[in-house]
C-alpha cells in the first residue's frame, strides 16, 4: 500500500493543512509519498520532507502548476496514480477543484471532505451541510478523497525525506491563467487561525462590520470570519465566508458577534475548542452551542470587551 | 452558441433534515424538494447569456426521479428553452451524473456547460469537474463572474485567498459559485409558458453508461451535538472566564 497526498504550500513552506492530511494518509496505512505542485517551490519540498513517516517528496514545477491550474494537475497526478493506492488532497479550494478532475481520469468516483477514515475503504464525510454524517464504503480499487483538515491531528515534524523533482509537461492549451487578485493580509490566515473572530448579518454594513471586527482581530491576534449572510450582503469578501459552503475552521477560541447560528454556519465552526456568542437575541440558535454566551448589543459590548481585554492584559500572539 | 445546465432536485434548503432512525439515510418523505440553490444560479446565469444575445439556447437536463420534471419546469420558467430528464430512481453518483452528461454533452453539442459547483444535498462539489475530465474540456469551478467573448470565456473564480481569472476555450465547463448572480424569480406568465416547453424523458439505459454507485452508504448518522453552555452577563465576567476557567487567552 501506499499513499500519494497533495502538498498545500505557498512554494517557501507548507501549510498545517499537509501535515493534517498527512495524518489521515497513516490511518490508511502505509508508505506516504507528498507530491509538491508549484514554481519555485523547492523549500517547500523541503520542508515537505520534514513531516515525520514521510518516504520521498515528488516536486513539479511549471507556471500552470504554480496556479494549480486543474487540468495540468491532473495530467501530473493521473500518470503517478499507478504507482499509488490513494491520493489524498486537503479540501481547500484549490484541491476541491483539481482531485475530482483526477479522480474521473482515474474512472473513481472521490470521497469528498473526509472527516474520519474508519479502514482503508470506509470512511465517515459530512452531507446536507453537516447536518448528517455518512459512512462510506468505496468499491474502488484506488481511491481518490479529498481530507477536512480540521478534524485530523497535524502529523509532527522530524523527518528527512529525499525530494525528487518530476519532469513535466508543456502548460495546458485550452486554459490560460489571466490573473489574480490575492488579498493581502498581516492577519493569521482564517483557516490556520488560533482565535477567529467572526461577524454577522447584525453589523448592519461593509462599513461597520470593519469598523467592529478589525480592531477587535487585530487585539487579539485572530483572524476575521464571517457568516454566509454577511458575506451575501456585502459586507465581508466571500473567502471569510464561515460555513458548509464556505470555510470550516476550528480555531482555539471562536467568538461569534451579532451572528444569529443558522445550521450552515455552525456546521463551518463547530468543532472549535471554545465557543463564544455576543448576540442581542436570547433565543438566536448560536446560543446552543456556544460555550459562553452573552446576550448583549455588539455596540455596547465589543468596545467594553476590548477595554476588558487590555485590562488583563491579554497578550496573545 | 447552446449552453447546458444541469440542475438536481434536492430537499429545499430552508428544510431542517432529519436523519432516519434506522440510520438507512435521511427522511425524504413529506418534505420540502427545490433546485438545488447553486443550480438555479447556473440557470440564472444562462439565461442572462441568452438576453445578452451571447448564448442562443438554454437546455436544462437533470438526472432524478420522475418528479425531478418539476426542478425542469422551474428553469424553464425562469427562461430556459427545453429540459431533458434522465429518470433514475436509484441514486446516482456524481461519476455516473457525469458520465450521462457527457453523453447528452455528445449527442447536444453544447458550447458551454454552466452548473452549480456543488449539490446542497451530499455535498461532493465533483460532477462540473468529473464531466470536464471526461470531455477532457478546460474547467473553471467556484465563479463569480463569467464573461464570454468569441470562442473564449473569462471566468473569475473564489479561491482561498481571493480571486483568481481563468480564461477557457470553449466549449468548457463552469460551476456557480454564490456570488455569481442572484436568480430571478418566475413571473406567472411565464410559468404558465414553462408548461408548453418541451421536456424530454429519457433513461439511463438509453445512454449505456454503468451508473452503478462506486460508493456505498453504510450508515448515516447524526453529527454529535455540542453542548450549549451557559450564559454570562457581563463582558468582565466573560474575560475572566475565557482566560481563566477555558484557559484560551
Amino acid at each position: 500500500m501506499a499513499v500519494l497526498v497533495i502538498a498545500d504550500h505557498d512554494n517557501a513552506s507548507v501549510r498545517d493543512t499537509t501535515h493534517k492530511t498527512v495524518s489521515a494518509a497513516q490511518k490508511l496505512g502505509g508508505e506516504i509519498d507528498i507530491l509538491v505542485l508549484g514554481q519555485g517551490a523547492q523549500a517547500a519540498a523541503e520542508a515537505a520532507g520534514r513531516i515525520a513517516g514521510v518516504r520521498k517528496v515528488l516536486l513539479a514545477e511549471s507556471p500552470a502548476l504554480d496556479k494549480l491550474i486543474a487540468e495540468a494537475v491532473a495530467d501530473v497526478v493521473v500518470p503517478l496514480a499507478a504507482n499509488y493506492d490513494a491520493v489524498l488532497t486537503p479540501a481547500t479550494s484549490a484541491g476541491k477543484n483539481f482531485s475530482p478532475r483526477i479522480a474521473a481520469k482515474l474512472d473513481v468516483m472521490q470521497i469528498s471532505d473526509v472527516i474520519e477514515v474508519v479502514d482503508a475503504n470506509t470512511f465517515v464525510r459530512p452531507i446536507y451541510a453537516g447536518n448528517a454524517l455518512e459512512t462510506v464504503q468505496s468499491g474502488d480499487a484506488k481511491k481518490v478523497i479529498t481530507v477536512r483538515p480540521t478534524t485530523f491531528k497535524a502529523a509532527p515534524e522530524g523527518g528527512s525525506a529525499p525530494v525528487e523533482t518530476l519532469a513535466v509537461g508543456g502548460d495546458p492549451a485550452r486554459t490560460r491563467f489571466v490573473g489574480e487578485e490575492v488579498v493581502k493580509s498581516e492577519r493569521p490566515e482564517l483557516g490556520a487561525a488560533k482565535i477567529v473572530v467572526s461577524g454577522g448579518r447584525a453589523l448592519g454594513s461593509a462599513e461597520e462590520f470593519h469598523r467592529v471586527m478589525d480592531p477587535l482581530a487585530d487585539l487579539l491576534g485572530a483572524a476575521v470570519g464571517a457568516s454566509r449572510a454577511a458575506v451575501d450582503a456585502g459586507y465581508a469578501p466571500n473567502d471569510w465566508q464561515v460555513g458548509q459552503t464556505g470555510k470550516v475552521v476550528a480555531p482555539d477560541l471562536y467568538i461569534a458577534i451579532g451572528i444569529s447560528g443558522a445550521i450552515q454556519h455552525l456546521a463551518g465552526m463547530k468543532d472549535s475548542k471554545v465557543i463564544v456568542a455576543i448576540n442581542k437575541d436570547a433565543d438566536a440558535p448560536i446560543f446552543q452551542v456556544a460555550d459562553y454566551g452573552l446576550v448583549a448589543d455588539y455596540k455596547a459590548a465589543v468596545p467594553e470587551l476590548m477595554t476588558e481585554l487590555g485590562k488583563t492584559g491579554a497578550e496573545i500572539s | 452558441m447552446k449552453v447546458l445546465v444541469p440542475v438536481k432536485r434536492v430537499i429545499d434548503y430552508n428544510v431542517k433534515v432529519r436523519v432516519k432512525p434506522d440510520q438507512s439515510g435521511v427522511d425524504l418523505a413529506n418534505v420540502k424538494m427545490s433546485m438545488n440553490p447553486f443550480d438555479e444560479i447556473a440557470v440564472e446565469e444562462a439565461v442572462r447569456l441568452k438576453e445578452k444575445g451571447a448564448a442562443t439556447e438554454v437546455v436544462v437536463v437533470s438526472v432524478g426521479p420522475q418528479q425531478a420534471q418539476e426542478t425542469i419546469r422551474t428553469a424553464l420558467a425562469m427562461g430556459a428553452d427545453r429540459g431533458i430528464l434522465v429518470q433514475a430512481d436509484q441514486a446516482v453518483d456524481p461519476l455516473g451524473v457525469a458520465k450521462l452528461l457527457a453523453r447528452i454533452v455528445g449527442e447536444e453539442s453544447p458550447g458551454l456547460v454552466i452548473m452549480g459547483k456543488q449539490a446542497i444535498d451530499d455535498d461532493n462539489n465533483a460532477t462540473g469537474q468529473m464531466l470536464a475530465a471526461l470531455l477532457d474540456w478546460p474547467q473553471a469551478t467556484f465563479a463569480s463572474k463569467i464573461e464570454v467573448s468569441g470562442d473564449t470565456a473569462n471566468v473569475t473564480r473564489e479561491v482561498d485567498g481571493g480571486l483568481q481569472t481563468l480564461g477557457v476555450a470553449l466549449p468548457a465547463i463552469v460551476t456557480a459559485d454564490l456570488r455569481l448572480n442572484e436568480p430571478r424569480y418566475a413571473s406567472l406568465p411565464n410559468i404558465m409558458k414553462a408548461k408548453k416547453k418541451p421536456i424530454d424523458v429519457k433513461s439511463p439505459g438509453d445512454y449505456g453508461v454503468d451508473i452503478a454507485p462506486r460508493l456505498k452508504v453504510t450508515r448515516v448518522t447524526e453529527p454529535p451535538k455540542r453542548q450549549g453552555g451557559k450564559k454570562i452577563d457581563s463582558v468582565a465576567a466573560l474575560v475572566v472566564a475565557l482566560k481563566n476557567e477555558a484557559g484560551v487567552l
